[in-house]
């Protein structure tokens, strides 16, 4: 049996959800995009980042953990929330190191691609230049610390879709880092360049070896349309 | 300008040190003391390289096949020739001995227009000023804005020329600066044809155009003979990478060195064994070192790179409008090299001809729609790498441990290798043109005119960044500092 479908509003626009699906999840399907930064589209949702936070029903709350609900009213693109989502990318950038010039993912990392599309033409907070050495011990995969964001994507990968527990977080705050299963580093682990951790990262940490730089200046994935563009063409398709 | 006279006017009779600082029109931060007695002889004279950016330091750590794109931020004049240089280096760390005909055309097409276009950025932006206009014409309009106004033609030359260069570049990577297109054993892209057909419409028109400027600049030496032959000049060694037949070779080849009259120092020297033949000095006055001919030792080993050397040391030129031109060019050394400082302009005119007709041919190579990109071999822990920039020489050095991280970087960059010439040269018209004359902005723009003609960029000299501004401090005997005059 089907479940009946409800309708909610955000920025006064109907949107139809179905009983289990989170606010984000809803909005995709109805091609409203929702600026999103840990959230994957094949994983779990953790709500780590905020940059998916909302208003709904005059509070703020990440739309990637909220189930939808019948009547909620969710302000979305306001000025308000798209300040505080760049904030917090600003404060990525600052937490890493992340020199888009040469980075292997320029043109194809989302976080570079959120800065662009919230507008942020130059980190406002002071730079905190971490020390965080390359974990270069795996034959097949580069673990770049300085990129890392903390989106949890490959923990959760790891531990539901291939099954290793590879990944997980040590310290706390500021503190936080992500770190492996092994003493040795990655190359003692049972991480292989065909798990799904090791496609998932949002940003330069995780990167394949040797294949980089492969994709032209003006083929990448966010060269030709903004994040999120993909989303949105959704909506702007007519109804069959 | 006021400012110079009035620092001018309180200096002292006696010994006196006088600081150039910045030079201007070169590509970095450098300046110049001179150090005159009492007598007004110039006891010594330096160019001291006065900033530090220490690439070969920070890419250790970094994963082997970034590096071709980090190490081009050293420059926003040259960024082409260290991605291509890093990237060469790479395809020997990556175990790549020859890489694909689409791969090597892609590289040369992007080297030939980065040379092109740097070269006119000398000749047009920089150094035109005081050829067309005079060493010591008003300041005010010895720029490329007066040339503009004096040479309109010129002006459209400086520019066109120097967007084709540009948009070659941007044809093959991407974008006109800083573009992305070699990887380890090859490149990402081959060449739309679209932007092949957009080059061919325009390329017969830079040639023809940097023809006009070679006959321009003969006028220029047939007027002004001596100078020319004499300025800031001395005999010295070359050195730079020739084809296996002897040909001008920019991309790849073999090192020649010559001494003064034209007899070899070394040649076919292949990039891994640099070592072997060169030696880096580092002096505590300059953050650019001083590499030299290990043979010959410090005193005589040094040498000169660049558009001179490049002919110099070539024995043919591959192109047949670039090839009439060396010859005209090398009938003025009589049989012998060609040692004129100023000749580095000459040379530079010729080698961007060279660029331009080697473009064209390219063009019609249908290799460059080639699909076959990149070649992969067994990793290896070391890869050297040569190519000409267009201020001459450029040598990269890395060491990659087993993890694929780079343990070792060393960068011989063109403009360091002419640290010693530069530094005779400022010499040179010190004593020539400043000993026993009131000391004029004009006078002490000949010193940056002999600096100029060698195009340094002290960026990638040092790994630093910025534009070059030029300062001069006038000292006592005892080093202290009477005036200091600073040209933006």
């Amino acid at each position: 049996m089907v479940a009946e479908s409800f309708s909610f509003t955000i920025d006064g626009i109907v949107v139809q959800a179905r009983p289990g699906q989170s606010v984000l999840q809803a909005c995709d399907e109805a091609g409203i995009y929702i600026p999103r930064l840990c959230h994957h589209p094949d994983l779990a949702p953790s709500g780590a980042c905020r940059v998916c936070t909302c208003r709904i029903n005059g509070r703020n709350s990440a739309a990637c953990v909220t189930p939808a609900a019948p009547g909620m009213v969710i302000e979305n693109d306001t000025p308000l929330l798209t300040a505080d989502r760049r904030a917090v990318i600003e404060m990525l950038f600052v937490e890493g190191n992340h020199p888009c010039p040469y980075c292997v993912a320029s043109g194809d990392c989302e976080l570079q691609a959120l800065g662009y599309r919230l507008g942020m033409v130059a980190p406002v907070q002071p730079y905190q230049w971490p020390g965080r050495p390359i974990d270069a011990t795996h034959p097949d995969i580069a673990l770049d610390h300085d990129r890392c964001i903390l989106c949890a994507r490959c923990i959760e990968a790891s531990r539901m879709q291939d099954g290793k527990s590879v990944f997980g977080f040590a310290g706390r705050g500021i503190a936080m880092r992500l770190n492996v299963d092994a003493a040795g580093g990655l190359g003692d682990t049972q991480m292989a360049a065909i798990d799904k951790a090791a496609s998932v990262c949002p940003v330069a940490c995780i990167v394949i070896k040797r294949g980089s730089y492969r994709i032209p200046n003006g083929e990448r994935r966010f060269d030709k349309a903004p994040i999120g563009s993909d989303i949105e063409a959704r909506r702007a398709r007519p109804t069959p | 300008m006021s400012d110079l006279h009035v620092d001018l006017e309180r200096t002292s009779p006696g010994p006196r040190k006088i600081v150039i600082d910045p030079v201007t029109r070169v590509e970095g931060h450098g300046k110049v003391t001179i150090r005159l007695n009492e007598a007004g002889e110039v006891e010594q004279a330096r160019f001291h390289v006065v900033e530090f950016r220490g690439f070969e330091r920070f890419i250790q750590g970094r994963m082997y096949w970034e590096v071709p794109v980090i190490v081009q931020r050293l420059c926003g004049i040259c960024p082409v020739s260290h991605h291509l240089c890093a990237a060469k280096a790479m395809d020997i760390v990556a175990g790549v001995d020859k890489i694909t005909p689409t791969a090597e055309k892609m590289r040369r097409l992007m080297h030939y227009g980065q040379v092109l276009q740097s070269n006119a950025v000398n000749f047009f932006h920089l150094a035109s000023p005081d050829l067309l206009l005079g060493f010591e014409s008003p300041v005010a309009q010895r720029n490329i804005i007066g040339v503009i106004e004096a040479f309109p033609e010129v002006g459209k030359w400086a520019i066109m020329i120097r967007k084709f260069g540009q948009l070659v570049i941007a044809a093959t990577g991407g974008r006109r600066i800083h573009p992305r297109l070699c990887i380890p054993g090859g490149v990402n892209q081959n060449l739309a044809v679209e932007n092949r057909d957009a080059l061919r419409a325009d390329v017969d028109q830079i040639i023809q155009w940097c023809c006009e400027a070679l006959e321009l600049h003969k006028r220029f030496v047939s007027a002004h003979h001596t100078l020319h032959e004499t300025f800031a000049s001395f005999p010295s060694n070359y050195m730079s990478l020739v084809g296996p037949d002897g040909a001008m070779e920019l991309y790849d080849g073999t090192l020649r060195a010559i001494d003064a009259a034209g007899a070899p120092i070394f040649e076919g020297v292949s990039p891994q064994a640099y070592r072997d033949y060169l030696i880096e000095e580092v002096r505590p006055w300059s953050y650019m070192k001083f590499p030299h001919i290990r043979s010959l030792g410090r005193e005589d080993g040094w040498y000169r790179v660049g558009p001179l050397a490049q002919i110099n040391c070539c024995a043919f030129i591959g192109t047949p409008i670039a090839e009439m031109a060396r010859k005209d060019f090398m009938a003025q050394g009589g049989g012998g090299l060609v040692h004129a400082t100023l000749a580095f302009h000459w040379a530079r005119v010729i080698s961007m001809i060279h660029c331009a007709e080697t473009i064209k041919q390219l063009l019609f190579d249908n290799d460059l729609q080639g699909t076959d990109l990149v070649v992969t071999g067994q990793r290896r822990p070391e890869g050297v790498a040569i190519v000409e920039a267009p201020r001459g020489t450029l040598l990269h050095h890395y060491q990659v441990d087993h993890n694929d991280q780079v343990t070792m970087a060393n960068l011989i960059v063109s403009t360091t290798n002419n640290n010693e010439a530069m530094n005779r040269s400022v010499t040179k018209v010190a004593i020539d043109d400043l000993t026993g004359h009131e000391i004029t902005e004009g006078l002490l723009n000949h010193i940056e005119v002999a600096i100029r003609a060698y195009d340094p960029c002290l960026s990638c000299a040092t790994h630093a960044l910025g534009d070059m501004p030029l300062v001069v401090t006038l000292e006592d005997a005892d080093g202290a500092v009477i005036a200091t005059k600073v040209k933006q």
